[in-house]
């Protein structure tokens, strides 16, 4: 009888622990590893690590197994590829993190997953955009979210196009995510019928005065004048771009890469017109709304795509431990390769498991005027909705060999 | 490349030329009468642009009023500074007023970060040109912003003016003076520190005022004195330390220079004013326009 009892009491603490979590140091921790003080701190910083926040709350909530084991810390890498390198090392290492999540610029971006591939910590790149994270530089453990230069050009090159922007002269940044940008952006125009008046010019980064590329603009007589600058580089672009006129001189303006943070610093009138792709806003629909509306409440601004799309990266990371019972690398690599889904950002969502390209639906926007938005932060317009088998870069051409 | 781009491009580098111009005429009074390098002369200007921007901002000031209000209250900053910090270390080796104007570059510029997040929620802001400078003029070979055609034309006349004051003038020989030879002009009952500190508060001023003119052609944010002040200093070195007509001349010169080389090969651009200063100081290491060490 003894045995017996004793038997069962093994075989139920037995099944009890198949049936838990099997979670490195009895919880997982996400590393928002981000711009905390720097250019790009509007558009992700304090906002970014807010939204994972938001995720792992939302996520404890309902997943009352993992209440209060889920916790987020916020790290600046300055936008510097050796500090990215020494904090992720570090956030690893020392903190024990799970999971990387986030960091924009291109640079940080290759910087910190290399970090997480020979650590074998997984790493969901939100808002760097160099397609060499999913081609050259692609690993086990390395998964894009939201953007990347490929999509950009593809939806804004052909969306600008096709509408009859079919002559371009481009200026872009000198460095990896501008040259990046340049080759898509002259390949999509190209393939829509569209051909460049003049070779692109390659502009000093980071450069404030940009006359000198607006003046022979007016010269060559584009009918799209495409911008592959970011962040402070493109307000500067933009407010001179108006300063000069081009606009009244039929000159219509293509930007690479538009965050609502850009919109805000000039007012929307000065991009007024100007087109653009975006993974998502914040108004699109209902279910964006809904969500955008928890995270003004909780933050106090609107949230651009970029945090929006650490919210959905982050619980589709959770999303999975859950599903493989456990936060081990390979496991929940396993459950996120070849997985679909949907969430108010991510519409008929993927993840390519050939190259962890995740797959979503994207939006050509085109900025509204001023006196055209229906309420404050109401600055874009959807032109048209690219699918997520469409708006990314097909198989075909990927370079990646995992 | 042809000719029309080439006249152009000289034309528009004369917009940058007198940025160059204004804030390298202001280093060149600050160091040749007072031997401080002056590394807080960026966030200085950053300071005449920010205030324009506030003053809009909070009391509804707009372009004109800002341009005279922004560089006196620049200025009146430079004074106390000059009073309370940068007279102690008059003496000392000079590393330590660049320590000095180094260091309060920083804090000036996390400041404003700060202050401009806080109280008005951006980073960068857009200032607009008044009104009646706004807008485009066709001049037959370009159509260009009317606004920058009256920033060449301004700091082309406050860099005159500041030239005749100081070499042509009872008040700037007292200045010079007070700085060649401080004791003596004390003998004669002129109160040689007023002038010192009256000298720095115009040179910040004047950096200030580049600031309100920079305002609404860049946007206005923490850093953008950061990148103009390296070139800046180029420029004083090729002009010569302390020339006032040559940091005139020279930042102008650059400007052009710049603008063209942009417009043939743009990767040059930002390198071509460190090209030109290694040349002429090979060939003439006391600058352009400097005396030679001795003959001072």
């Amino acid at each position: 009888m003894k045995t017996k009892t004793l038997t069962a009491l093994l075989l139920t603490t037995a099944l009890s622990s198949t049936h838990a979590q099997t979670l490195s140091d009895n919880g997982i921790k996400v590393g928002v590893l981000t711009d905390l003080s720097g250019v790009y701190s509007e558009l992700s910083g304090q906002g970014s690590v807010k939204a994972a926040q938001m995720a792992a709350d939302d996520f404890m909530k309902a997943n009352k197994a993992y209440a209060g084991k889920v916790s987020v810390i916020g790290v600046d890498h300055q936008n510097k590829a050796d500090v990215a390198s020494n904090k992720a090392a570090e956030m690893i290492d020392r903190q024990n993190v799970d999971m990387l999540v986030d960091m924009p610029t291109s640079s940080t971006a290759l910087a910190a997953t290399e970090i997480g591939r020979q650590k074998k910590v997984i790493s969901m790149v939100v808002t760097g955009g160099t397609t060499a994270l999913t081609n050259e530089k692609c690993n086990k453990y390395t998964f894009h979210y939201a953007y990347d230069n490929y999509m950009l050009a593809n939806g804004t090159g052909t969306a600008v196009t096709k509408r009859g922007g079919t002559s371009w002269y481009i200026i872009y940044p000198n460095y990896a995510f501008g040259q990046d940008l340049n080759r898509q952006m002259t390949a999509a125009v190209q393939e829509n019928g569209g051909k460049l008046v003049a070779p692109s010019d390659a502009t000093p980064f980071p450069n404030t005065d940009f006359s000198t590329y607006l003046l022979k603009a007016q010269s060559l007589k584009p009918k799209i004048f495409g911008t592959m600058q970011a962040g402070n580089d493109l307000v500067n672009v933009v407010k001179q771009y108006n300063e000069f006129g081009l606009k009244k001189q039929g000159i219509g303006l293509g930007i690479g890469l538009l965050f609502e943070t850009d919109v805000a610093a000039l007012g929307q009138d000065a991009y007024a017109g100007a087109l653009a792709t975006v993974p998502w806003f914040w108004n699109f629909d209902a279910r964006s709304r809904q969500w955008a509306a928890k995270f003004e409440a909780a933050f106090g601004k609107k949230p651009t795509w970029a945090q929006a799309g650490v919210y959905s990266a982050t619980m589709t990371y959770l999303n999975a431990v859950a599903r493989a019972k456990t936060d081990t690398s390979d496991a929940v690599v396993k459950e996120l390769e070849g997985y679909s889904f949907d969430d108010f950002f991510a519409r008929h969502a993927s993840i390519r498991p050939q190259d962890h390209r995740v797959l979503l639906d994207v939006h050509t926007v085109q900025v509204k005027a001023k006196a055209d938005a229906k309420e404050p932060g109401d600055i874009f317009t959807r032109l048209s909705t690219i699918p997520a088998a469409k708006a990314f870069m097909p198989l075909s051409e990927s370079k990646c060999k995992m | 490349m042809n000719t029309q781009l080439l006249l152009i491009q000289v034309f528009n580098g004369l917009v940058n030329g007198a940025f160059y111009a204004m804030l390298s005429l202001g280093l060149a009074v600050i160091f040749g009468m007072l031997r401080i390098v002056n590394f807080a002369h960026g966030a200085l200007y950053m300071l005449g642009a920010f205030t324009a921007f506030a003053l809009g901002q909070a009391l509804g000031l707009g372009f004109w009023p800002a341009l005279i209000i922004a560089p006196v209250l620049v200025g009146l900053l430079g004074a106390a500074l000059e009073r309370t910090l940068l007279s102690r270390l008059y003496g000392l080796e000079p590393s330590y007023n660049l320590l000095l104007t180094f260091g309060l570059t920083l804090l000036t510029q996390d400041l404003v970060k700060q202050v401009m997040l806080s109280r008005f929620a951006v980073s960068s802001a857009p200032y607009s040109p008044p009104e009646a400078l706004s807008g485009v003029v066709n001049l037959g070979f370009v159509v260009f912003p009317k606004y920058r055609l009256f920033v060449i034309a301004l700091s082309l006349v406050v860099c005159l003016l500041t030239w005749f004051v100081i070499e042509k003038t009872r008040v700037g020989s007292i200045i010079r003076a007070s700085t060649e030879n401080p004791s003596v002009t004390r003998a004669f009952g002129i109160d040689v520190s007023k002038w010192v500190t009256g000298v720095f508060a115009v040179g910040v001023g004047l950096a200030g005022l580049a600031g309100v003119l920079a305002a609404p052609i860049y946007s206005v944010e923490p850093y953008m004195g950061a990148e103009l002040i390296i070139t800046t200093f180029a420029v004083v070195v090729i002009g010569g330390l302390g020339s006032i007509l040559g940091s005139v001349i020279t930042g102008f010169a650059v400007g052009v220079l710049a603008a063209v080389g942009a417009a043939f090969y743009p990767p040059i651009a930002n390198t071509l004013v460190f090209i030109l200063m290694f040349v002429v100081l090979l060939v003439r290491p006391s600058g352009l326009f400097g005396l030679p060490e001795g003959a001072r």
